[in-house]
């Protein structure tokens, strides 16, 4: 009954995001503000129904109904109640719920807190959210249904698959999926301002805030992804340039270029062209991702249980919605007024070069992953596409573009004084410098380029800081004055050092992790012991314990370092219901780096049981992932500055920081 | 419903998880030819799995190749002799760094020269930018000169380019 009422509230969820459409396209054409009221309610309750339809899968796993055929092939009863809820994205039709609740949910948040939006602009976003609605909704409704019955239910589930089953992978879709989303509100935004005509400073500032939050979802997104895979999959790697990871990677990259060349359009008025082209290119990198997830045309250790049909629709969604946005783009952009003048060296041109660079660093991601498909396509060759490519193309052009990074805020709008920035950058420079030759000289690296990367996120980190040191006049004001001018740094200033300083972060670790990290690999028998790095490992004990939906054999391992002694405790789980072994790595933190070990298969020398034990030593692992959290709260951080800064939408401006919804709830 | 649970069953049979090649089992006494040997793994493609090296698959057929590669590593052959070998065998799809070759060209050089022609292409609009401000005219001239002389009416503020203020900086 309850999944039957899902199944309606979808439908309900379907017509009313057509209504919303319909509704805001009339009230833009007559003017008329009880239409438009019409018309934001109807996104509201879009976003109510799907959220009806939500729960009641919800409901449906957390009792275990196997008459819902979703719920029989991805859930089980033994499941913790954490994966029974995680299990309603854990699949591909509920997985298309969660991306029509972000979706709606957005929308309602632009009907609901956009109060200070002109009326006619406002009418076309919802027009356009309502569109897309209307095609995921459709789409999961008709085609990817997660409702569906079975005539004879099992009595028992087919389970989540057990490498999924984990906290970090539980809650990483709704961060993921809601900066995928997010990018539709943008999207919509940017075909409302080309049908409208107009492209200005304040539309770039009502984009901006949206923009933040979709950025600063994907980034937690990608990260809790990337964490997940450092400690579930078993050796400690935890970017592979697998075709899903560069999926999500794709919108992330053409968001950051967004977030910047939006600054240049609110504060300037120029690039307004670039900056809608980089809107509506987002999400549909973001539906892209979708697309290649869900129809199997790549093979990747991520990718859902595919259907080819299911792939051509949303190819068809992907066709349909970015095709019309990129052609109206074609026809209106060359009518936009064209911004202020700036020389090359200000701050507009570095925000140019930054937006140069991450472009390209896209279209190298995105060719990396479909040449293969391409060239099979047109040539019948199979080949492949992996780090080593990525190392010697997207790596030295990211490398261009971070050297660039610090100089950016320090420069002047308009008319940039280079003297002026060396001044005020020596500093940092000569530091990082010295963080590369030490490098050289008391770290024996094992990779010729660790000690550059060192060098690199110092500079970023030392840049980021030097900023804020100019800012607040640090070294030429009095002490007073300096704390002054602290308090009053904006906190989109604050925002901005802090992202900054987070990628300088992620380079540090990334750099020092991959160069300096140490392997070691043996059996042991029970009371023998293995050296990684300064620590002394011995196996005194191997147990059966029991867990609620797996039998697994738990290593005691003893590890002693100079500074003292601890006691891990490595895992490898046996899941009955799927017959699949998985290891739970025992991590150990010191500081930023982690001791990673894992428990291997057991294995007989001599009649006498040995158990293979993988140990490894990941120094400064920790900031691979603290880093991009970093600049995830710069994000927040700054999203947070729009209500301080905008007196006359101060209102509506503080409910479009609080108003994005969670739809992991 | 059974065709979902074959490609879960599927699914996990591919998941060729580990970190394999490190195994005592199958190392090389040397430790020199062991090194060269485990970062030729990581530009090897495990043909079985999704996107794995064979230096991280436990599948059987990884294990196959990494014996292949030790065996002629240790036989003192050249990285790229053992490449070729796999590829003549596996084809170009066993490589996870494509050739430099002529079908491979656009995949390569597409990145830099994104960077190139989006450069030039600045350039070449940045130069195009004063010249679009057409300079006065002689009536425009004159009324300047004498917007210039006359007396100021009322003081008028500053407008916009606030950020041209007091501090460049904000």
């Amino acid at each position: 009954m309850i999944a039957e009422l899902g199944a309606f509230a979808l439908m309900l969820a379907l017509a009313l995001s057509g209504l919303q459409t319909v509704l805001s396209v009339l009230a833009r054409i007559r003017h008329s503000a009880p239409l438009r009221g019409a018309g934001e309610g109807a996104a509201a309750g879009a976003f109510l129904a799907v959220a009806v339809a939500f729960a009641a899968l919800m409901y449906a796993f957390v009792t275990s109904d196997f008459s819902v055929a979703n719920v029989a092939a991805n859930s089980h009863t033994d499941k913790p109640l954490l994966y029974k809820v995680a299990g309603v994205w854990g699949s591909h039709e509920g997985s298309m719920l969660l991306w029509c609740l972000a979706l709606t949910g957005f929308g309602a948040a632009v009907a609901l807190a956009g109060r200070n939006l002109p009326a006619g602009l406002k009418a076309l976003v919802l027009a356009t959210q309502g569109t897309l609605g209307l095609l995921f909704i459709g789409y999961t409704a008709l085609a990817s249904n997660p409702f569906m019955r079975l005539a004879d239910p099992p009595v028992e589930g087919a389970s989540l698959n057990p490498i999924l089953q984990d906290p970090f992978l539980a809650i990483h879709p709704p961060f993921l999926y809601s900066g995928y989303v997010g990018f539709s509100v943008v999207f919509s935004f940017a075909v409302a301002a080309l049908i409208e005509g107009r492209v200005d400073a304040a539309w770039a500032r009502w984009v901006r805030p949206w923009t933040l939050a979709a950025w600063s979802f994907l980034t937690v997104g990608i990260t809790l992804g990337s964490f997940w895979a450092y400690y579930e999959l078993g050796w400690g790697g935890w970017w592979f340039w697998d075709p899903v990871e560069n999926a999500s990677f794709m919108p992330w990259l053409i968001g950051t270029a967004l977030l910047h060349s939006a600054v240049v359009t609110e504060k300037r008025g120029a690039l307004a062209g670039w900056t809608v082209f980089l809107a509506l290119a987002a999400f549909t990198f973001s539906m892209l991702g979708a697309f290649l997830v869900r129809s199997g045309v790549l093979t990747s250790v991520h990718a859902f249980a595919v259907d080819p049909t299911r792939g051509v629709l949303l190819l068809i969604i992907l066709g349909l919605a970015s095709g019309s946005a990129f052609a109206l783009f074609a026809w209106r952009a060359p009518k936009l007024a064209p911004g202020g003048l700036f020389a090359p060296v200000s701050r507009e041109g570095a925000l140019v070069l930054n937006n140069l660079f991450l472009a390209a660093a896209t279209a190298t991601v995105a060719l990396g992953t479909l040449y293969p498909l391409i060239r099979q396509a047109l040539t019948g060759e199979a080949i492949s596409v992996g780090g080593p490519y990525f190392a010697l193309t997207f790596a030295p052009l990211m490398c261009a573009c971070l050297v660039l990074v610090p100089a950016g805020p320090l420069l002047a709008w308009k008319r940039g004084d280079l003297v002026g920035l060396a001044e005020r950058l020596w500093a940092a420079a000569l530091a990082s410098l010295a963080v590369g030759i030490g490098a050289w000289l008391f770290i024996k690296p094992e990779r010729m380029l660790a000690p550059l990367g060192l060098m690199l996120g110092g500079w970023l980190i030392l840049g980021a800081l030097s900023e804020v040191a100019a800012r607040v006049r640090l070294g030429s004001a009095p002490l007073a004055e300096v704390g002054r001018r602290l308090k009053g740094l904006p906190r989109g200033s604050w925002g901005t050092t802090l992202a900054h300083m987070g990628l300088g972060v992620f380079v540090l670790g990334a750099c020092f992790e991959t160069a300096w990290k140490s392997e070691s690999v043996q059996t042991l028998a029970l009371g023998q012991s293995l050296k990684v790095a300064a620590f002394t490992l011995t196996l005194h004990d191997i147990r059966s314990v029991p867990g609620p939906n797996y039998e697994a054999e738990r290593g005691f391992i003893s590890v002693r370092w100079p500074g003292g002694v601890s006691e891990i405790t490595p895992e490898r789980r046996f899941y009955p219901a799927q017959r699949q072994t998985t290891s739970q790595v025992a991590i150990e933190p010191h500081g930023a780096s982690d001791l990673y070990v894992v428990l291997g298969e057991r294995r007989e020398v001599a009649g006498k049981p040995v158990w293979l034990v993988r140990a490894y030593w990941n120094p400064w692992a920790r900031m691979i992932f603290g880093g991009p959290l970093l600049m995830a709260l710069g994000g927040l951080i700054s999203l947070s500055d729009r209500r301080l800064r905008l007196a006359a939408g101060a209102r509506a401006e503080r409910s479009v920081g609080t108003a994005v919804p969670e739809p992991a709830e | 419903m059974t065709r979902l649970k074959a490609a879960i069953v599927a699914l996990a049979a591919v998941l060729c998880l580990g970190a394999a090649a490190a195994d005592p089992v199958e190392r090389l006494s040397d430790p020199a030819k062991e090194a060269q040997a485990r970062s030729l793994f990581r530009q090897i493609r495990c043909l079985v799995c999704q996107n794995e090296s064979i230096d991280d698959s436990e599948a059987p057929l990884a294990g196959d190749l990494r014996r292949i590669v030790r065996e002629q590593i240790a036989a003192g052959r050249s990285e790229s002799e053992v490449k070729a070998f796999l590829t003549d065998r596996y084809g170009e799809f066993v490589l996870f760094r494509p050739r430099f070759s002529l079908g491979n060209a656009v995949l390569w050089l597409t990145p830099f020269a994104i960077v190139g022609v989006g450069g030039i292409a600045m350039v070449l609009f940045r130069r195009r930018g004063p010249e679009t401000e057409t300079p006065l005219s002689d009536v425009e001239e004159e009324q300047l000169r004498r917007l210039a002389q006359s007396p100021a009416p009322a003081l008028v503020p500053p407008q916009g380019d606030r950020s041209n203020g007091a501090d460049p900086l904000i």
